[in-house]
């Protein structure tokens, strides 16, 4: 399809080829714009491929020492958690209504809305952070301060839980492992999305994606969609096994 | 012996006044450029700093296996020339070493564009490269490394009092790097051919950079997640490949090679399109069987993801496990024969030249053959367990990376020079180099195939007496293989400003990078070009040459 579209490429419209938003390689607006947002689902591709990695750990893991990642999962605050999913969900909104205001050329609703996704970008890290603080307290955290004391007895929010025998306690850290490896890439992708957008909000400060050209935050709606699901999926494998019991 | 060189008239020869050479002058119109030609010169200079790098390592490592006893240098320090030899040369000469440098120069002109869809991206891999390159040498100068290139654990991550963090930190950079460019030509092949410009009307280089690139953009990733997991567990402790905390070291393999097998096609590759361009026009012919040749790359990438647990078959993965992987194993040695064979039918009836580019094709069809049936050996299981770990192994991969993908690297830095430079290399000496190279190179890694079944194990600075024979005849074709690398550095160089005048097409080749003016202008074509014509038509060509003659005269 993508071979014929570029075999009969149009001649450059007359009104394009003096656009400031052209770079000089490309023949037209349109195949500068396809170009980059092709580029963008590519890189996307490339963080599937980043997240896999700990996803299959997990998979492996989870089937080796069910007990112990039941066990651990009990432990997170789940509110903390469904209060995080709520706020990303929410800002994946504010994102795309941003884009929206982009394309319908409104600098003040861009704004806004790019100020809504940084405040509520910052408030799900501010959260991660509590949970984090948390763990720590707990003696959660492998290698720095890890106690399996918790897992021994059991514990009085989940009298159903049966108290795991030392060496699957032990695993527990496998568990805590993942979970910090995994929130905690997630957390500096969010981290880099927060500090783009500071960036983006500069530049529509000033003006920019708002006369027509916004391509740039086309594809950063891309980027914080894809983080957003990568959440979505961590949320229910490490907060919400087995919490019907 | 005849030739197809044919070079403009020397006496009245110039170098076209403008091109992408002198198209600003100084330090910063170089390190903030974002033509994709400059962009890979750069990256040709720092290859070749980190290939005698690695190179010199080499040496030292032939050097103390003179001897049978360890007595040029302690058993650790010899680990770490021999990790330092193998991150250098994996991460930083081979995987470059093609795509960035020749891919680099090369693919957007071959598919009529004015530079690669994302320059900037392009200008930020290289320096991504040099932060990975500067980190592994920072981890040389504060002590060096002993894991081997393979960073395996729990030895890397427990055992070892060495900058494997630094090391790690540093695969990791130079991972995105390559990322980043293989994103970059997925993207360029795709939405900036020319009008005209079909998939199967697309130079076989181009094709084979395709496939290489996919396996850049999903290995690559999976690899940086492994040396962030190793580093972490290193650093704090997490549990992921720990055995005392649950963790499975045989996970890290599994990640580890999921990327690193994939990896030896992303270096391999990209050679083979070289190859399929060399071939072709010292033969002056089409490339037989173009599609099957377009399609054994992308089957390569698309089987290599799938055999990476052969790396494995003695580290306790399941019986059925590793049968299915040998299987899958020698499935990829048909995509390699498909090329093997289609060059040899290419040259089949060819009107064949034996110019330097197709000396050193003849070097990588040969021994990338034998390197690659030698991989059906260590694909069977049975043999694999007798063969693995040994010297054999060494051999192998030396026959495809050395013998074939080196080979490969020299045969197109040969064969375009002319192109980037504007300059022909002298043509004797390069002959004598790529014979040496050939010679030097069977003497050295030859001997080690009989040593690995004789049972000599990789990776030790001692061994037993009956071994020196052969070892000291290994030693002694580094050195001459040493030589044929030199070589090639000096007259290059020498070149530049003596070299004859190559006016833009020597080789009365086909591309689309033959038809304009050597050195190309930065946006390397005056105007959009039409292809109305397929890869590698020499009648075309010919039809062309005549035509213009007729106009002059």
């Amino acid at each position: 399809m993508d071979s014929q579209a570029i075999a009969t490429q149009p001649e450059t419209h007359a009104e394009h080829e003096h656009s400031p938003y052209l770079r000089h390689h490309f023949a037209n607006l349109e195949q500068q714009k396809e170009t980059s947002t092709f580029g963008m689902w590519l890189f996307l591709l490339t963080e599937i491929m980043f997240f896999g990695g700990l996803f299959t750990a997990y998979l492996i893991y989870r089937n080796w020492y069910y007990p112990a990642f039941v066990a651990g999962s009990h432990q997170l605050r789940i509110w903390a958690g469904t209060m995080n999913t709520a706020v990303l969900i929410c800002s994946s909104f504010t994102m795309a209504m941003g884009v929206h205001a982009a394309e319908t050329r409104k600098r003040k609703e861009l704004i806004t809305y790019l100020l809504l996704t940084i405040t509520l970008g910052v408030a799900f890290l501010g959260i991660k952070a509590y949970e984090w603080h948390d763990e720590w307290e707990h003696h959660h955290v492998p290698g720095l301060n890890f106690s399996p004391a918790t897992f021994l007895h059991v514990d009085p929010k989940y009298p159903e839980d049966k108290p795991l025998p030392l060496d699957m306690a032990e695993k527990t850290q496998v568990y805590f492992s993942l979970y910090f490896a995994m929130t905690g890439m997630h957390a500096l992708h969010m981290v880099v999305g927060v500090s783009l957008l500071l960036i983006l909000l500069a530049r529509a400060w000033a003006g920019a994606y708002t006369q027509g050209h916004m391509t740039t935050i086309e594809n950063f709606g891309l980027y914080w969609h894809f983080v957003d699901i990568v959440w979505i999926f961590l949320f229910p494998l490490l907060y919400l096994i087995s919490r019907h019991q | 012996m005849s030739t197809i060189v044919s070079l403009p008239d020397q006496a009245t020869a110039t170098l076209p006044k403008q091109s992408y050479l002198n198209d600003g002058y100084g330090l910063k119109s170089w390190l903030l450029t974002g033509d994709h030609k400059r962009i890979a010169i750069l990256y040709l200079i720092s290859i070749t700093i980190f290939f005698f790098i690695g190179g010199f390592f080499a040496g030292m490592i032939r050097l103390e296996l003179l001897t049978p006893p360890s007595d040029l240098m302690a058993a650790d320090t010899y680990n770490k020339m021999f990790t330092m030899h193998g991150i250098i040369m994996v991460f930083l000469f081979l995987v470059p070493s093609v795509p960035a440098t020749i891919g680099n120069f090369l693919i957007p002109i071959m598919v009529g564009a004015k530079d690669l869809a994302f320059p900037k991206i392009n200008l930020l891999s290289w320096y991504l490269y040099v932060v990975g390159g500067v980190l592994v040498l920072s981890a040389l100068v504060l002590g060096g490394v002993d894991t081997g290139w393979t960073f395996t654990t729990p030895l890397s991550t427990h055992y070892l009092n060495t900058h494997v963090i630094t090391a790690g930190l540093a695969v990791f950079v130079a991972g995105f790097s390559s990322i980043f460019t293989g994103l970059n030509f997925i993207v360029t092949i795709h939405r900036m051919r020319a009008p005209g410009m079909t998939w199967f009307r697309l130079p076989l280089f181009v094709w084979s950079h395709y496939a290489a690139s996919i396996l850049m953009v999903l290995g690559t990733p999976v690899l940086a997640i492994t040396l962030v997991l190793v580093i972490l567990e290193r650093t704090i402790g997490i549990g992921v490949f720990d055995p005392t905390k649950g963790g499975d070291p045989l996970l890290f393999q599994h990640l580890f090679w999921f990327y690193s097998h994939p990896a030896v096609y992303i270096m391999i590759l990209p050679g083979m399109g070289v190859i399929s361009e060399v071939i072709s026009t010292f033969s002056r012919k089409r490339v037989f069987g173009y599609t099957a040749v377009a399609f054994s790359s992308v089957a390569i990438a698309v089987f290599g993801f799938f055999v990476w647990a052969h790396h494995m078959f003695i580290m306790g993965v399941s019986n059925y496990s590793a049968l299915v992987f040998s299987l899958l194993t020698m499935l990829v040695a048909v995509p390699s024969a498909i090329k093997i064979f289609n060059w040899a039918a290419t040259l089949y009836k060819g009107s064949i030249t034996f110019e330097t580019p197709m000396l050193y094709a003849f070097g990588f069809m040969g021994l990338f053959t034998i390197g690659g049936l030698t991989g059906v050996f260590l694909g069977s299981m049975g043999m694999d367990i007798h063969l693995t770990e040994t010297y054999f192994i060494v051999a192998h991969f030396h026959f495809v990376m050395v013998g074939g993908m080196l080979m490969a690297f020299l045969s197109g830095v040969h064969f375009w020079w002319p192109k980037m430079t504007g300059r022909m290399y002298p043509e004797g000496l390069s002959k004598l180099a790529a014979v040496t190279t050939f010679i030097g190179f069977n003497l050295t890694f030859f001997p080690q195939f009989i040593l690995g079944y004789l049972g000599m194990p990789r990776r030790y600075a001692a061994y037993p007496p009956e071994f020196q024979v052969l070892n000291v005849l290994s030693t002694a074709g580094a050195t001459v293989l040493g030589v044929g690398y030199v070589l090639p550095l000096l007259y290059l160089a020498w070149s530049l400003k003596y070299g004859k005048i190559a006016g833009s097409n020597p080789w009365q080749a086909t591309g689309l990078e033959w038809q304009i003016q050597s050195p190309p202008l930065t946006t390397n074509f005056v105007e959009t070009p039409v292809v109305n014509y397929e890869a590698y038509d020499y009648e075309w060509l010919a039809n062309k040459t005549k035509h213009e003659v007729q106009t002059v005269g």
